[in-house]
């Protein structure tokens, strides 16, 4: 008998063989933040204090890239493609089948925050994280806001060709405002203002203070409230908005 | 007993079936049985209500009223117990473009309680030569044949076809049907929907000739051409040498007639046919006629 945690666990295996020989999707999800912790890592090489701001700015994207912008573009793809009709004919339960695609999605995120973790340490001396614990609040409370938020997203996408200009008009302009490559306490007042509306910028606060500053938890309450109004917001419309298969006409 | 009334309840039964999407009734109450073994066919144009009905009996619509049953169970709850015993091929869908054909065939086989062995529904679906193909790669043909593979692998008892060969050339359409008839040998229930008339004569025991939301008509294809509306059709060239045709409830009058008149001039009937109409003849006729037929039952 199959067991439901056995279907996640095969569906999970089998998303990680399918994202593996996809190069693009490899590149997108995986590389491309590696690059960027190169080459703005090369450019601040002379500053710690500005290699201090980098190292959680790039942790930060990295989680909102391998799951906002990740899942909504991969669920515009398979409901277009019509996989997920395909598979709601088939005893494979929803949750299994979701699990399996939100644990691939997390293992993308933690094998990115291992390295970026480790290119901390090891090249940008920023040295190793001074609260995991806090570390990992943080990152589960992205993934799983920026999880939703993607997956809600992927709803308002009305095909795969548009995607990726949805994806990165709210992608891009995020990190920007959001701090991943400067300090945001030196942007404009008006910028500062909307970014500290959106989670990136407090979880990228959240993530600092983990890895960089040891300041602790109970500093970042407020911090971490933003991020998890943004998931409960974002289960609501992930949920609500839920289809499986591609609206017609 | 329980045992004796499951095999003697039809596969699937539905009675007064409406469905509607905002101010579009795409269904306006159909009615038809189908027994366990049997092959039956949705005929009808294109925007007939076809696919509609068949997704409401696979679980992907919600009816807007009516009774529906499909293997005992209701499918509007997309109960498991039920999709374990369903194999669907879609109209049009995709699947995971970098896996093999052999890989998914496994994959989905890990889906169902008992699932059939992969090597057979490879064979059986024809996929034999392009088993470690990936899938984007594959042709139109053979990604349907893979559809076929992943709506077997589980060994339903019930398979839904929604117009199995649309797009095919002609010798794709004589392996899906080779594919199809080998279902049916199995012993399995088949509901397809298809406009190709010659596919519904060929395949299906029983045909629901629907338009426009509503089944016009229900019965073998042999059948379905001698309905109550149906004649036979007595041609013959006449002494003058023109073609004449006349349809006719009563041909053996009618060849009387003609025979003794014929003998009586001495003269050969020559060119003399009686015809029963042709399931295209009905189909045409109901199909294109679909207005005036609106007021009669179907059943």
């Amino acid at each position: 008998m199959t067991s439901a945690l056995a279907l996640t666990w095969r569906q999970y295996r089998l998303e990680r063989k399918m994202f593996w020989r996809n190069p693009s999707a490899a590149f997108f999800n995986f590389l491309l933040p590696l690059i960027f912790l190169s080459l703005f890592g090369a450019i601040f090489s002379g500053s710690q204090k500005n290699l201090d701001v980098i190292v959680p700015g790039i942790a930060g994207m990295s989680i909102m890239s391998t799951t906002f912008s990740a899942l909504a573009m991969n669920m515009v793809f398979l409901r277009e493609q019509g996989v997920l009709k395909r598979l709601r004919g088939t005893p494979l339960p929803s949750g299994a089948y979701l699990g399996g695609l939100a644990a691939h999605a997390v293992t993308n995120t933690v094998v990115q925050i291992a390295i970026v973790v480790g290119a901390g340490a090891a090249f940008f001396g920023v040295g190793m994280p001074k609260d995991w614990l806090e570390l990992i609040v943080f990152t589960t409370a992205g993934v799983v806001c920026f999880a939703s938020l993607g997956v809600a997203l992927s709803h308002a996408i009305p095909n795969f060709d548009s995607a990726p200009a949805y994806v990165n008009a709210i992608f891009l302009p995020v990190i920007f405002i959001s701090g991943v490559f400067y300090d945001a306490g030196n942007a404009p007042a008006f910028l500062r203002d909307i970014a500290e509306v959106l989670p990136l910028i407090h979880l990228i606060d959240g993530l600092s203070a983990a890895m960089v500053t040891g300041a602790p938890l109970a500093d970042h309450v407020p911090d971490l409230a933003v991020v998890l109004v943004w998931a409960a917001l974002g289960i609501f419309l992930a949920v609500r908005g839920f289809s499986w298969e591609a609206r017609r006409g | 007993m329980i045992w004796a009334m499951d095999i003697a309840a039809p596969a699937i039964l539905v009675r007064d079936l409406h469905k509607s999407y905002g101010d579009v009734h795409a269904v306006r109450g159909i009615d038809f049985d189908v027994a366990r073994g049997e092959v039956f066919g949705l005929l009808g144009p294109n925007g007939a209500g076809k696919t509609t009905t068949v997704e409401v009996l696979e679980g992907y619509r919600e009816r807007t009223s009516g009774i529906v049953s499909v293997l005992g169970h209701d499918p509007g709850s997309r109960p498991r117990a039920l999709r374990e015993r369903v194999g669907i091929v879609l109209q049009d869908s995709g699947t995971y473009r970098h896996a093999t054909v052999r890989e998914l065939v496994t994959h989905w086989a890990g889906f169902y309680p008992a699932p059939r062995d992969v090597d057979e529904v490879i064979d059986l679906a024809g996929l034999r030569e392009s088993e470690d193909v990936l899938t984007r790669r594959l042709s139109g043909g053979q990604a349907r044949r893979l559809d076929f593979a992943l709506a077997l692998i589980g060994d339903p008892e019930l398979i839904f076809l929604d117009e199995p060969t649309t797009g095919f050339d002609p010798a794709a359409r004589r392996a899906a049907w080779d594919t199809i008839r080998a279902l049916a040998e199995l012993g399995k229930t088949v509901l397809l929907t298809t406009h190709y008339l010659d596919e519904a004569q060929a395949l299906c025991d029983r045909v629901a000739i629907i338009k426009d939301g509503r089944i016009l008509a229900v019965g073998a294809p042999a059948q379905l051409g001698v309905g109550a509306t149906s004649r036979y059709r007595v041609s013959w060239r006449d002494h003058d040498g023109s073609l004449v045709t006349r349809e006719t409830d009563d041909p053996t009058a009618l060849l009387h007639q003609l025979t003794s008149a014929a003998l009586a001039r001495g003269m050969g009937l020559t060119d003399l046919s009686v015809t029963r109409p042709s399931l295209e003849d009905v189909y045409l006729e109901l199909t294109a006629s679909g207005g005036a037929m609106e007021g009669e039952p179907a059943r």
